[in-house]
Formats: structure tokens, sequence, C-alpha cells
């Protein structure tokens, strides 16, 4: 190769250059959603459930009629263009009941997962970060609790405290924070034995600062995996239990409500039954695959 | 090296990139080499180099995608096998070439006696009978120095120590008498006194059974003792090969020259300073225009961070990929090397030439 | 005389194994550390090296034994004792690659002990992360990055930078280079030296890397099996080794000397090392040693010295 003398002047190493970082910076929740994006299910059900949850808003605003008005004059009609979903045995908009039954369904499935993660992430937490004998304690208390069938646990509950949207959402938190509490400890026995915990240990952070600033964020991504499928199983044991008639009372209604009215006219007018099954599926799946989505996003071993 | 023609494995312009999510990452960006007939090559850098994908690509164990050929030829004994799909690259695994790991364990069955492991590749490449396989299991467990070989046969794998995993590994790759066998940094996991022994069983199997071997390590201390041939890789490319005396009496590249002052030496006193490569290798997502090494070498000019400087021969089978060789830096490079001495032991090398 | 920074007598450090067991990781260790020195320790995995020194730095508690540190016992330390020694003595981790919170920048890394010490805040203290920086070779944009975006000596200069942000006088560096490469080695290595230089630090240096404890060491300890087997000063005991596992340990290395390499006699030890489940009697060495005798097996060695500040355990030195 023919190159001018002059470009062989003597320029030495840059020390710029050579500690350069020529990726850009991510955050570790911005790469998260950089592969969560790259998920098609996951955004498919993301955008399913978000349409989902706007229609609960605006849904029954959207029809003259309310959900809990009975018409005699027009029972059980077929889905079409007057009724879209069609009208139950008393002539209610089904339209109505099931955004309303989705208000209900949504809020208890939320409200479920989100005080059985706080007491899990609690109590697990204290378990793992202590250890010894009240962690033993509280792990032989979770193995009792947990053997105990959990539809008797819930029937005591709505016994003593009726049915109603809290009680629901009592029953379910009290019986779902105890697999959450054991993956909490888990997480946090296997952090604590991690270099950075000990660094931290070293450094001389106490306690506070090792929960807060090292231990619960690394276990955030863990806890949000079973959160996103502790509410399609909150809101699937609601629908159970209204479906066996513990549950919602009408004229208040939720989505398993409806299938268990539905199922009485099955024979005759199967869309009161089908409608509200076709809502709860897809939105367990849709939360399933959005979790799934979730847990591959968040997985370390992916990252790179 | 007595068969100095015989070619067993030849590398042609391999270039292998993988496919992310912020780019391609040019793993390797052009390898050439070939391993002869019972020769011991050593390929050595540091992680990134590309030194593993080198190998990885050759048995085709790289995943396709992300990894992807872009362009290249493998050739084992003259038989182009750069296309070879999955199974025909499993009927030559095993037979014609094989490869150990850094990690015994994660390569052996954890369910499956030591002693089938070893059977499997004998069922699937040769026709002998139940019992001949059976002698020939113990006989390689003997050759690779396992004691009380028939008891040993029927153990599992986690019973084993780590030296011990790396000495059935071995004994999986060799049974059916490879022409080629891939070590991929065999000792890097193993302790000093350990390492010590599989070394010494591989220079054995080297010499007795004219296996070839490809190692592929980030030791130079290893390379001092087992190479005969040493190929020093950076960024993705060779930057310099030669033989032993090439590479640590007089090395060419600035790189080569960085990792020899990089190394304390157990044998000597020496309390001077080691003499560190500042920087860190460069993300081949972005290779740069010039040399890879540039924004690192203390001798970097302005020509280096514009061209890629290509490979040029100093001695047989000695070549470097550097612009100070290049006449136009001549002044240069006489400077520097009045001021240093590159490479170990320079004035030993003197000596030994002087009186051999 | 040299002041003593650290002494370590009859340190022993027992796990309580689930299945029952009992791991003697460090069994009855003795040694102490001079002020501004750097003392190396060596021994193949699981000779209880990093375990000591953990249990030195405080992060366990000890079994048995005594560890005190400028004249201060470490496991009778009052509250402010013990902060002040969580500052004085810093530790720097094997693997850059989880040694550092993946969920925090640079900055906060590098910034928690300050935190933590209350030493500064606000503008002063971005100053002062921004020097550290600087002093471990890092760039100043660095600091809003994450871990996981550097590489493996980058991270482990981070992790230096961290220890030194709270001016420590002492650092237990448990294997701070058997992650890296071998001229990012070199860097972290000088780098060490240079600091130790500046600020007077004293280090316990751990590592199985014979050449670098040789190149970084005053004086070297070598351990096998969760004891002491011996300590000399660094040049006493690489030219003249007396323990027979020290001499193998040392032939075993290949120099990066081709010529060197093919002159220097290797002696191969039998077998594997034991598990340090099931130590041998007497002499943990024993059935490894090529100059083993029946009466290695009846009594541990004592760990005496042999010619001035040269201590040996074997009986037949």
């Amino acid at each position: 190769m023919d190159i001018a003398k002059e470009k062989f002047r003597h320029v030495g190493k840059d020390n710029e250059k050579g500690e350069l970082i020529t990726r850009k910076s991510d955050s570790f929740w911005k790469d998260v959603w950089r592969r969560l994006s790259g998920n098609k299910a996951a955004m498919f059900s993301l955008v399913f459930l978000v349409l989902l949850l706007i229609m609960a808003i605006v849904g029954p605003m959207m029809t003259p009629q309310s959900y809990n008005v009975n018409d005699l004059m027009n029972t059980n009609q077929s889905p079409g263009k007057e009724h879209w979903f069609g009208t139950d045995s008393l002539g209610r908009e089904l339209w109505d009941r099931v955004w309303i039954g989705a208000r209900v369904s949504i809020a208890i499935g939320f409200m479920a997962a989100i005080f059985q993660t706080i007491i899990g992430l609690i109590i697990g937490g204290i378990a793992g970060f202590y250890g010894g004998r009240l962690d033993m304690f509280i792990m032989r208390f979770i193995d009792v609790m947990i053997s105990i069938p959990y539809l008797i646990f819930v029937i005591l509950i709505m016994v003593i405290m009726g049915s109603g949207i809290v009680p629901i959402v009592i029953a379910i938190a009290l019986t779902g924070w105890l697999e959450m509490a054991r993956l909490v400890r888990g997480q946090i026995m296997q952090l604590k034995n991690e270099e950075f915990i000990i660094s931290a240990v070293s450094l001389g952070a106490g306690s506070l600062r090792l929960i807060f600033k090292h231990l619960i964020p690394n276990t955030l991504g863990v806890v949000i995996v079973s959160l996103t499928v502790a509410i399609p199983n909150a809101i699937f044991a609601e629908a159970f239990l209204s479906f066996i008639g513990i549950g919602i009372k009408p004229p208040m209604t939720s989505w398993g409500q409806l299938a268990d009215i539905g199922m009485q006219v099955m024979q005759v007018y199967p869309y009161q039954l089908l409608i509200p099954a076709v809502f709860i599926s897809l939105t367990m799946l849709a939360l399933q695959l959005f979790g799934d989505g979730l847990r591959d996003a968040l997985d370390p071993k992916l990252r790179k | 090296m007595e068969n100095e023609n015989k070619k067993v494995l030849e590398v042609e312009d391999l270039r292998i990139s993988f496919d992310t999510y912020a780019g391609e990452v040019q793993a390797i960006r052009g390898i050439s080499f070939d391993v002869k007939e019972g020769e011991v090559v050593a390929i050595v850098g540091e992680s990134g180099s590309g030194k593993s994908v080198t190998s990885q690509g050759i048995m085709k164990l790289l995943p396709t995608p992300p990894a992807r050929y872009k362009s290249g030829a493998i050739r084992l004994e003259g038989k182009d096998i750069t296309g070879y799909n999955r199974k025909q690259m499993e009927k030559l695994k095993g037979s014609k070439m094989a490869m150990i790991f850094q990690d015994p364990m994660t390569s052996l069955n954890p369910t499956m006696k030591v002693g089938r492991q070893i059977a499997e590749g004998l069922k699937k490449h040769t026709n002998l009978s139940k019992d001949k396989i059976h002698s020939r299991v113990i006989e390689l467990l003997t050759m690779v120095g396992i004691p009380d070989p028939d008891d040993r046969a029927n153990r599992y794998p986690h019973e084993f120590s780590g030296g011990m995993r790396q000495r059935v590994m071995i004994a999986i790759a060799l049974a059916c008498e490879p022409k080629l066998l891939i070590a991929d940094e065999p000792t890097t996991a193993l302790d000093v006194t350990i390492q010590a022994q599989i070394l010494k069983l591989m220079d054995k199997l080297n010499e007795e059974t004219g296996t070839s071997i490809i190692l592929i390590t980030h030791d130079l201390g290893v390379v001092a003792k087992m190479a005969d041939r040493i190929i020093v890789m950076y960024a993705g490319k060779p930057v310099e090969t030669g033989n032993k005396h090439d590479i640590f009496y007089n090395p060419k590249h600035p790189y080569t020259w960085g990792l020899l002052g990089a190394l304390p030496r157990v044998d000597t006193d020496k309390k001077e300073p080691l003499k560190s490569i500042s920087g860190t290798p460069p993300d081949l997502i972005s290779p740069p225009k010039g040399c890879a090494f540039a924004n690192r070498c203390e001798h970097a000019m302005e020509v280096c961070l514009e061209h890629d400087p290509a490979m040029q021969e100093y001695g047989e089978g000695h070549t470097a990929a550097c612009w100070l060789h290049h006449p136009n830096a001549k002044e240069y490079l006489d400077q520097i090397m009045e001021k240093h001495s590159f490479g170990v032991g320079g004035e030993k090398y003197a000596n030994q030439n002087a009186g051999g | 005389m040299r002041t003593k920074m650290l002494e370590v007598e009859g340190l022993k450090k027992h796990f309580h194994l689930s299945g029952g067991g009992v791991l003697k990781a460090v069994d009855d260790v003795s040694f102490y550390v001079y002020e501004g020195e750097t003392l190396g320790i060596v021994g193949e995995s699981g000779c209880g090296k990093s375990t000591t020194g953990r249990a030195v730095k405080g992060i366990y508690g000890i079994t048995e034994g005594k560890v005190t540190f400028n004249g201060k016992n470490i496991t009778s330390m009052n509250k402010r004792e013990r902060k002040q020694f969580a500052r004085d003595a810093q530790m720097i981790f094997q693997d850059p690659y989880s040694s550092l919170n993946p969920r925090m920048t640079v900055g906060e890394l590098i910034g928690e002990g300050i935190d933590i010490h209350g030493l500064m805040r606000g503008k002063k203290k971005v100053k002062r992360i921004y020097e550290l920086l600087d002093l471990v070779g890092l760039n100043k944009e660095h600091i809003n990055r994450f871990p996981h975006e550097f590489s493996g000596g980058q991270r482990q200069r981070i992790g230096i930078a961290r220890a030194l942000a709270v001016d420590p006088k002492f650092i237990v560096c448990d294997e701070p280079i058997s992650a890296l490469d071998v001229s990012i080695q070199a860097q972290v290595i000088n780098l060490l030296e240079d600091l130790q230089r500046e600020f007077q630090l004293t280090y316990l240096f751990i590592a199985h890397d014979l050449s670098m404890v040789r190149h970084i060491s005053d004086r070297v300890g070598v351990m096998y099996l969760g004891k002491l087997i011996e300590m000399a000063s660094t040049e006493e005991l690489f030219t003249n080794p007396m323990h027979p596992y020290t001499k193998a340990l040392i032939s075993a290395i290949p120099v990066p000397d081709p010529i060197q390499e093919e002159k220097r006699e290797t002696i191969y030890l039998k077998g594997d090392l034991p598990s340090p489940m099931n130590v041998p009697s007497g002499c943990p060495f024993r059935n490894r040693c090529p100059i083993a005798t029946k009466e290695c097996a009846e009594e541990v060695p004592a760990f005496e010295e042999k010619t001035d500040g040269h201590r040996v355990a074997c009986i037949h030195v």
C-alpha cells in the first residue's frame, strides 16, 4: 500500500478512547422494556388489557340503559343491533353488565394481588433477612397454612365477614400471600450470599440500607412477575366464588356471577354464558402471556 | 513436526458475526491458519478476542442465529466442511475431531455412568463388539491416568473431582482417535497442581497418539510449555503468529509486547512495575477503522488510526500485522528498539543462539 | 520496630453444614500484618484463604481465636469502634460481575461509603466521586452508567474506587485479579501499588496466582486445607521454599519463557486435593506429599520458625 510518510507520525495511545464505552447507556428498566416490546404475544396482551381497562371505564356509558335496571319487556334478547350483547332474564343490558363486571373483577384481581404481594414481601423479607429461628417459625407457619385447603379458608372468611368486594379481596389475599412469602424469602436468602451484599455489609451498611437499597430493588423483578400471575389467579378465584354463589351478590355483578346466571339458561340462551366466559378466558390468557413476557424480559441470563 | 506438510485443518478467512439487538457484533473479523499433523497450535488472547468463537465456529457449536458465518472456508484433511449440516458434523465430531471445555461438569451427563459416556462415541462411530468397547473404555481410562478404571467406569461424574472429570473428558474426546483435539481453556478452572497433571497428560497424548491439538488459552505460561505454534488474537483477528521463539523472544506486534510485559514471573525476582496495557479492548459492534489496538498502543501512529495493517511475514511462519514495521516507520521503530527490549529474556535467547 | 496493624491468633472458622458435617474452612491460623506492607496469602481452591480474609474483615462470626485491628479486638468493639473499623478496613472482591449491585449507577456505588459514613454531601460528594473515578482511570461520564456496561477490568476499578471512597487504612484484596484478563491484571495490580504508595495502605492480598503474589507482596503465607503451612518474606519463600507443598506449587506454574520452562523441573503431586470436609489426620498434606512418612499421620505439625522469619509446618524440615 502506498501511504504518505507523514502519516507515520507517532501519536501514542489515547487514554480517553481506550476507556470509551460506545454503546448507549440503558438503565435496567429500559432494557427490560426493550426486550418486552420485542415479545409479540406480550405486547398483544398488553394492548388487549389496556383496551379492556378503557372499556371497563367507558363501556357502560355507551348505552342509554343501565346495568341494574330491569326491563321486563326486553328479556333474553339475543345480541344484535338493539342490544349489543343481548339482555338477561330480567331484561338488563348484558353489555353494561359485562363492563361493570369487568370493573369488579379487575378491581378485585388487582387489589387482592397487591395486598398479597405486600404481605408476602414483608413476611418473606423478614424471614429471609433475619433467618435463624424466626425464619424457621415463619416458614413452618406457612407450611401449615398451605396445607389447609384454600376453599375452606375462604368460605370461613366469607361466612364471618359476609359477601361483597372487600371480604373477597381479604379472603383471596390472606390465602395468596403464602406462596409470595416463600418466593421472596428464597430470593432474599440467595441475594444475601451475593458479593455485592457482602460488599455493602463490609462498607458498614445498616439493615435499612441493605433492605431498601440492595435487597428490594434486586427482588423487584421476580415480585413483579409473580404479581402479574397473582392477578389472573385472583380474578379466577373471584369468578369461581361468585360462580358457586358465595361471591358478589346481585344486582352488583362480576364475570363469575354473570357466568353463573348464564349457566342456568345455557341451553336456551348460550350467549349469556358464552360472553362472560370468553372475557374471563381472554383476560386470563392475556395476563398469563404478559406475565410470561415480563419474566423473560427480566431474566438476567438473557441479559447481554 | 515429523509430517511437515500434512495439514489436518485449514481455516481460511473465517468471519463470524453475532446479530444482537444493538447491532452486528463482529466476533471474528478474518482468521486464517492451519494445523499440521501432530502439531500443538495455541490460540492466545483475552476474553472477547474471538479465540473461543474461532474454536466453536470450527466445531459448528455456535447457535445460528444469533451467530452468522459471513465468509471463510474450513477444511479438515483437505475436505471442505464449511457447509456441513448438523448431521454431517455429528459424524465428524468424535471420530475426526473432538473438543474439551473449560468446565467438564457442564459437558458431562450427570445421570450417566462415566464408562457409558466414553462408550457412546465408540458405539456411534465404530462397529466394535460390546466386549471390545468395554476393554477400550478401560484402556482409555488407564491412558488418561484414572486409577482403578474398572471401578471408576461404573461411577457418575459427580463422584469425580475437577481434575478427574477433565481426564474423563479427554478420554471421551480421544475415544475414536480423532485427528484433531480442540481444547478450550482446558485447565483454567483447575488448581495449578492439577493443571500441571493435565498438561503433562495432554503432552503425553500428543506425543503418543499424534493427535493435533488446538489449545485455546489466555495463559502464556501454558503456551510456553505446550505450543509448537502460536496465534495471538486481538479484537477478532490474529495480530501475530509464529513459533514459540518468535513470539516469546522476538515479538513484532506491540500487543504481544504488552502481553509479555504484563506478566509477573514466579521464577525471577523483578520488582519493577508491570508494563500494563491501559484501556479496554474495543467493542466489536463498531470496530475501529484502523488497527483495533491503536487506541491502547503506546506506539500508535496516525496511519494506525486510519488503515488496518495487513499481515506481513518476518520469517518462516512468523507474521504480524503492524504499521511499525513499514519502511516509512523505520526511524521510529529503530528508536524504540534501541531503548527497550521486547519479549522475555531477550539476552537468554541470544546466548542460546550463539551457543547452539 | 514496625507496628502490627492486624494480628490474627488461632483463628478458626467452622461451618456447620445442613447435612450435619462440619467444614473446617479455617483451622487454627495465626499471622500478623505490619502497617504499610502487603501480606500475600496463596493456596488452591478450598484452602480457606478467602474465608480467612472475610473473617478478618468481620463479615463472618469467628468460631475461635482472636483478630486484633490496631490494638482492638474486632469481636468486642462497641458500636462506634465497629463503624470506624468498617471504614478503616475495606475489601475488594474477586468477581467484578457480582460484587457491584446491578441496579445502582457507578456514582451511587462509589458514593455509597461516603453516604454510610456521612462524610460529605451534594456537590462536594460529586466532586469527590469524580476525583475517585479519575484516580482509578475512568472517565467522568461513566458516573451515570450501570455496572453491566463495563468490562471486567473497569468494574474492578469501580470496586476499588468504592473501597477508596472512605479513606481506608487496610484493604483485604480477595482474589482481585483472578477473574481478569492478563493485560487488565497488570493494570489493576499497578493501580493497587500506586494507591498503596500514595495513601500508605496496608494490604492483605489473597490469590491463587503465585507469580502475581510474588510481584506484589512483601511477605507471603501459603495455606493448605484450612492451615497456614509456610510463611516467609517473599524473596525467601520463592528462592528457598521449605515445605514440600510450597515447592510443588511453585514448580507447577508454567513460566512464560519457553527455554526456561523446558529447563524447570515440575514436581507432580499425587492425586487430588482432599475435600475440606475430610482432612487427613496429622499433616493435612501427607497423602499427596512426596516425602511423607508414618510419623506425618500422627500429629499436626507445629507451625514453627525454622530460620529468621521463615515459619514452616512440616516435621521433615
